[in-house]
């Protein structure tokens, strides 16, 4: 073996290695797009009126609007995003009702301050590992746990069940997991005129309110009935806030005040915003593909890639014998590439992508062709057999890197323009072209380089 | 090892060029044609509107399902069965109450149904994904257009970007002859197409490239046959291997990738042929009217 050769064969099993342990297990490490696990993409326009124009803070507002709706309804990974000026992109994987998604999302923000009634008793604070000794002890307080917060449901079932049929009364729950039994509204959001983070004399951030005329009037009424108790404010039938009442408030000007963080008012006095000057949103698109129907795509999709790999290799092999062995060889590396790439750079992996990686079966062994067919002709011109896989490799090169290029600008293109799933196939596309070259290259001509160097006499 | 040995093939392609090239530019003039009267079935991607794909628990008709869709106005509805229980639905309309509609009538007129896919692309979005695939499509060609100047001289990036545009218009012309369905992954199935077929006619082009000191001593028919008989078994071998799982995918694939596969044959069998007789006519047909390089 010439040192060249070593090196070569180094360099591809490094390769290999570093792909395989990136690769393996395969099981959940691709990331797959939602066409292919099953969920919700839809795209909203925001809309300004009048009186209410569309501004960064009102897309801000949108947002968090949105987000709080998203986690409440419990949803794995939530991709919720800005497009552009004016939209917003949410990706809701996994959802089984697209219907009761887009309700959540479609509504208008409703903001609300409401009389408390009751409230359940509080999730305590879930337990964290580094605070127990033992495995053992960590498990026992997990358990302790789980047990107290299958409490507080039953209980907020029952506090549901109560107010059943009573349209007076609402059971919503909080940020921190508890319920409140709430009576009727004092407030609603639309005299509701700023609502700011601002400091307290000690420093401390708080959050303070204003109402217009009508709104300060029923404040004051509201305020006066339950000094010492506490006024819940709800967005979207969850209780954001539920401040004690220090005293009567008569000017329309509150302040609440707790131990927030700036972060945490100032994202309580967005939420109070977004429900004063709700923004209403278009659904401009709505992609939702059942999980079902995914997972029928994902199995379509590995069943015609197999057998197009096995017809490709077994063409392969008919074809140019035991070169067609080593382009098979390559072609699996290559694969392995794609895969190994597609879990280091998190790409998203959709329909088409699949479509993409099939396509890269048939043309990451096109390369071999070139090579090979060229390798014959310098064989057949009377050079020696390791000189004419020198020439063939070195002239094809040329071509192989010219035909691949003119490919790779096409799906920049596509990556550029495209959205979602086109993108994803942009991404496969790409990927396997850059590993067919390099397969075609390197892993060929290394495996070649060592077969033949052992039998030099032979013909191709 | 039993091959065919290419470099005792001797074809004599440029023979019948006039003939060949006759006979692309009538299917060019035809796809145009089609293009501007029948014009292209397009998705909802571009025109917006709403596409349904349910499953029913019991074997349904697809005319009890129209039916219930004229009950409520919609009977101009496309409807396609997949199978007895799986139904694609698509409307031209896209606002949220012409599916609720849709919905409850299938529910109360039909039966129990699980909703698989829903696509529902509104107009202003339909109309930017038209901007875009067109763009795309210009973008794609002259990128590659430039990237030929740069390599190769004129000329030869001049008719390997004119085989390309053959391809795209035939493309074209056999989805509007087909009234298939454009949606966007059938643009990036032309893209593509578009820089793979390429691939081609850069290897037969670097071929007449590389023999073309002998211009002058065999002249430029026999040259470009000769180049195209050397390169032949790569241009055949290399469009089979990307047929093979191309074609896996049209049969096997399922319907989103099938239609993807669907392009794909056709752009790929296009491409094959065009890299052979287009690019390389072209050439031949400029160089004796001005015998340049």
């Amino acid at each position: 073996m010439l040192k060249r050769d070593k090196w070569r064969l180094f360099v591809v099993i490094a390769v290999v290695i570093i792909a395989a342990v990136v690769a393996y297990p395969i099981k959940g490490k691709v990331r797959l797009g939602l066409d292919l696990r099953g969920g919700v993409h839809i795209v909203l326009q925001a809309k300004g009126t009048p009186e209410n124009p569309l501004t960064a803070d009102s897309l801000e507002r949108l947002l968090v609007v949105l987000r709080t709706r998203i986690d409440q309804y419990g949803i794995a990974e939530p991709v919720i995003q800005r497009e552009g000026e004016d939209r917003i992109a949410v990706d809701l994987p996994g959802v089984e009702d697209p219907e009761a998604a887009l309700d959540l999302i479609g509504r208008t923000a409703v903001l609300q301050f409401r009389q408390v009634l009751g409230e359940s008793p509080r999730v305590p604070a879930q337990p964290i590992r580094s605070n127990y000794e033992s495995d053992e002890q960590f498990q026992t307080a997990q358990e302790r746990w789980n047990r107290a917060r299958e409490e507080v449901d039953l209980y907020i079932k029952q506090m549901e069940e109560a107010v059943k049929g009573n349209p007076e009364l609402l059971v919503a729950k909080s940020e921190s997991g508890s319920a409140y039994l709430l009576g009727k509204q004092y407030v609603g959001g639309g005299d509701l005129t700023k609502a700011e983070t601002n400091f307290d004399q000690f420093g401390k951030a708080a959050v303070s309110l204003q109402f217009n005329a009508e709104g300060a009037k029923l404040f004051d009424e509201a305020t006066a009935a339950n000094i010492g108790k506490q006024i819940a404010i709800v967005l979207d039938d969850m209780v954001i806030s539920a401040p004690v009442v220090q005293q009567r408030i008569s000017g329309g000007e509150a302040q609440i005040t707790g131990s927030f963080t700036t972060a945490e008012a100032n994202r309580l006095a967005i939420m109070l915003r977004a429900g004063a000057l709700p923004v209403s949103v278009e659904v401009l698109e709505n992609r939702s593909v059942g999980p079902t129907l995914g997972a029928d795509s994902i199995h379509e999709g590995v069943k015609s890639g197999l057998i197009g790999a096995a017809l490709v290799v077994v063409f392969m092999v008919v074809y140019y014998g035991m070169l067609g062995i080593a382009a098979d060889i390559a072609l699996g590396v290559a694969m392995l590439l794609v895969v190994a790439a597609l879990i280091a750079l998190k790409s998203t992996l959709t329909l088409p992508g699949i479509g993409g990686m099939i396509l890269t079966i048939g043309m990451a062994v096109d390369g071999n062709i070139l090579i090979y067919e060229r390798m014959k002709e310098e064989f057949r011109s009377g050079k020696t057999i390791m000189a004419a896989l020198d020439t063939g490799f070195r002239k094809a090169l040329v071509v192989i890197l010219d035909s691949n290029i003119t490919t790779l600008i096409a799906s920049a293109i596509l990556f550029y323009f495209g959205s979602g799933p086109i993108r994803g196939f942009a991404v496969t596309l790409s990927i396997g072209v850059v590993a067919s070259v390099f397969c075609n290259t390197l892993v060929t001509r290394t495996l070649l380089g060592i077969a033949l160097s052992a039998r030099k006499n032979h013909t191709l | 090892m039993a091959t065919f040995d290419a470099s005792k093939l001797n074809f004599q392609f440029m023979k019948y060029r006039k003939l060949l090239v006759g006979i692309s530019l009538v299917c060019i003039l035809l796809s145009i044609g089609l293009l501007f009267t029948k014009g292209l079935n397009l998705g909802v991607d571009f025109t917006g509107g709403l596409v349904l794909q349910v499953e029913f628990d019991n074997p349904v008709e697809v005319g009890s399902v129209r039916a219930a869709l004229s009950k409520i106005g919609h009977g101009n509805a496309t409807i396609q069965a997949f199978d007895d229980r799986d139904i694609l639905l698509r409307f031209q309309a896209e606002d949220d109450d012409v599916r609720k509609a849709v919905l409850a009538a299938l529910s109360s007129d039909i039966g129990p149904y699980k909703v698989l896919r829903i696509d529902k692309i509104g107009p202003v979005v339909g109309n930017e994904l038209r901007a875009q695939a067109t763009y795309s499509l210009l973008l794609a060609i002259a990128g590659i257009l430039l990237y030929m100047a740069y390599r190769f001289r004129f000329r030869f990036g001049a008719v390997a970007v004119l085989s390309l545009v053959h391809d795209v218009i035939i493309m074209l012309g056999v989805y509007s002859l087909t009234g298939k369905e454009v949606s966007v992954t059938f643009i990036a199935a032309i893209l593509t197409v578009a820089g793979y077929s390429l691939n081609d006619s850069i290897v037969v082009l670097d071929r007449i490239r590389e023999n073309w000191g002998q211009v002058r001593a065999k002249g430029i028919v026999a040259l470009v046959d000769n180049s195209i008989n050397q390169t032949l078994s790569r241009t055949i071998n290399t469009s089979i291997t990307t047929l093979l799982p191309v074609i896996a995918m049209y049969i096997f694939g399922g319907e989103v990738i099938s239609n993807f596969a669907f392009a794909f044959l056709i752009g790929i069998t296009v491409g094959t042929y065009s890299s052979v007789y287009i690019a390389s006519s072209a050439l031949v047909e400029w160089y004796l009217r001005s015998p340049k390089y």
